[in-house]
């Protein structure tokens, strides 16, 4: 946990304290109850000449969520009296290491299974060893059912518990 | 006009459609499968690998729109070029016959795509080695999915073996391919921007060759290899393809979501 919160204050040292409420305001759109700011898919933001310049980076290539996120900050800000513009960048490219504790919590909360380690995640998405949890109800007697889900970056999952089935959201290094 | 000519012929710009171009026609391919693939988790996987490679053409596309100028954009060498100025390999373009063809296409791209990148993200160009570095992490998902499924077909039924045998005999003519280098090619490999892909040929054969035995398959011999997309000339294919993809941008010109 100690790598994760190093990670997240590596990831928010170019954000400017007085952008960063604002900025957690906004949230993912397939996932409302996270914010970009837990997610980690803001890389920076300051003021330069009255301008609110944002730099995100997309968590999948084809991330459809991204155009909309773009949208959603310069509204917050507009909404502030500022005028903000926002740029994609690629590199260095998002991991999900950088999803704060915090956001890992909330994930969890909506129901989808937060990532696990690089090593973990290999032998849970082959089905060799059942390490994903059930967000329901906590059971790690849960199967693969697809390596794809709902999302680029999720894949489905049931648990042979409670039945119920589930997004995990896949490690990516 | 004359000026947009030139910059399109720029050996960088010709160099990010060869590497572009697949990707765009095999997502096309992919997205074909939307609500058709034979199970729903195939569907979906089908088309997640479709997305992922065109979330891959934009940023290729963007950089390729910028080095050319005037008023090109993603969009406009996405849906307004010409048959022939399509870089793709003819691999990509080979239709979804049954699903162990589209999974053998996939499965033999994906293990050049992974090589491709490996090397990519050394390039000298800062661009182009980011959006490496970012998609060889989708696209080693995908190997790991084309490549399960090979083995669970090879070493599945009867009817699923034969199939995608037949499906691997088929498409092993378009392999070479791959590796055959164009004046583009050798000009960017020359600056230290591109990948020698006569380099990538030795591993891609031999990771091939690895996971067909695995998979009780029998690596195809043959002496005789079609070639013409990387300069291209593509199979009967093509049209149809460039016809479904073009069409709102041919019909409704400039049109926007």
């Amino acid at each position: 946990m100690l790598f994760a919160v190093k990670k997240m204050t590596e990831q928010i040292q170019h954000i400017d304290p007085k952008l960063f409420e604002i900025l957690e305001t906004v949230s993912d759109p397939e996932i409302p109850v996270l914010s970009i700011m837990e997610m980690g898919v803001v890389r920076s933001a300051k003021i330069q000449n009255g301008i609110v310049n944002v730099q995100i980076t997309p968590t999948y290539s084809g991330c459809p969520a991204m155009d909309v996120i773009g949208d959603d900050i310069i509204k917050a800000f507009q909404e502030k009296g500022l005028e903000a513009k926002v740029e994609l960048i690629l590199s260095p490219a998002w991991t999900t290491d950088w999803i704060t504790p915090k956001g890992r919590l909330a994930l969890e909360k909506y129901g989808i299974a937060s990532p696990l380690n690089e090593t973990a995640d290999k032998e849970a998405l082959l089905g060799n060893k059942k390490l994903v949890k059930c967000p329901q109800c906590g059971s790690f007697n849960t199967k693969l059912v697809s390596q794809f889900g709902s999302t680029a970056c999720k894949a489905f999952f049931q648990c042979e518990d409670c039945l119920e089935p589930f997004d995990y959201f896949k490690c990516l290094k | 006009m004359r000026e947009k000519y030139r910059n399109m012929n720029n050996n960088l710009v010709q160099y990010i459609f060869s590497i572009a171009d697949n990707s765009l026609i095999l997502g096309q391919r992919l997205g074909e499968l939307c609500g058709h693939g034979p199970s729903l988790e195939t569907d979906i996987a089908m088309t997640n690998i479709s997305l992922d490679l065109f979330g891959q053409v934009r940023s290729y596309y963007q950089y390729a729109a910028k080095l050319i100028g005037n008023d090109e954009t993603e969009d406009t060498i996405a849906f307004l070029r010409k048959e022939r100025d399509y870089k793709n390999v003819l691999l990509v373009e080979q239709p979804n016959r049954d699903f162990a063809y589209s999974i053998a296409r996939q499965f033999l791209f994906d293990l050049y795509h992974l090589l491709l990148l490996e090397e990519l993200q050394n390039s000298s160009d800062a661009t182009l080695s980011a959006i490496a570095k970012k998609s060889i992490k989708e696209v080693s998902y995908h190997t790991r999915f084309s490549s399960d499924w090979i083995r669970r077909l090879g070493d599945g039924t009867d009817e699923s073996h034969n199939r995608i045998q037949t499906a691997l005999n088929d498409l092993w003519v378009f392999t070479d391919e791959l590796f055959h280098q164009t004046d583009a090619e050798k000009a960017m490999v020359s600056e230290g921007i591109g990948v020698d892909v006569t380099q990538l040929k030795e591993a891609f054969y031999k990771r091939v060759n690895t996971i067909l035995e695995e998979s009780t398959l029998q690596t195809p011999t043959i002496e005789y290899f079609q070639k013409g997309g990387k300069q291209g000339i593509h199979s009967e294919h093509m049209g149809y393809i460039l016809t479904e993809l073009q069409y709102m941008q041919r019909t409704y010109p400039n049109m926007t979501w």
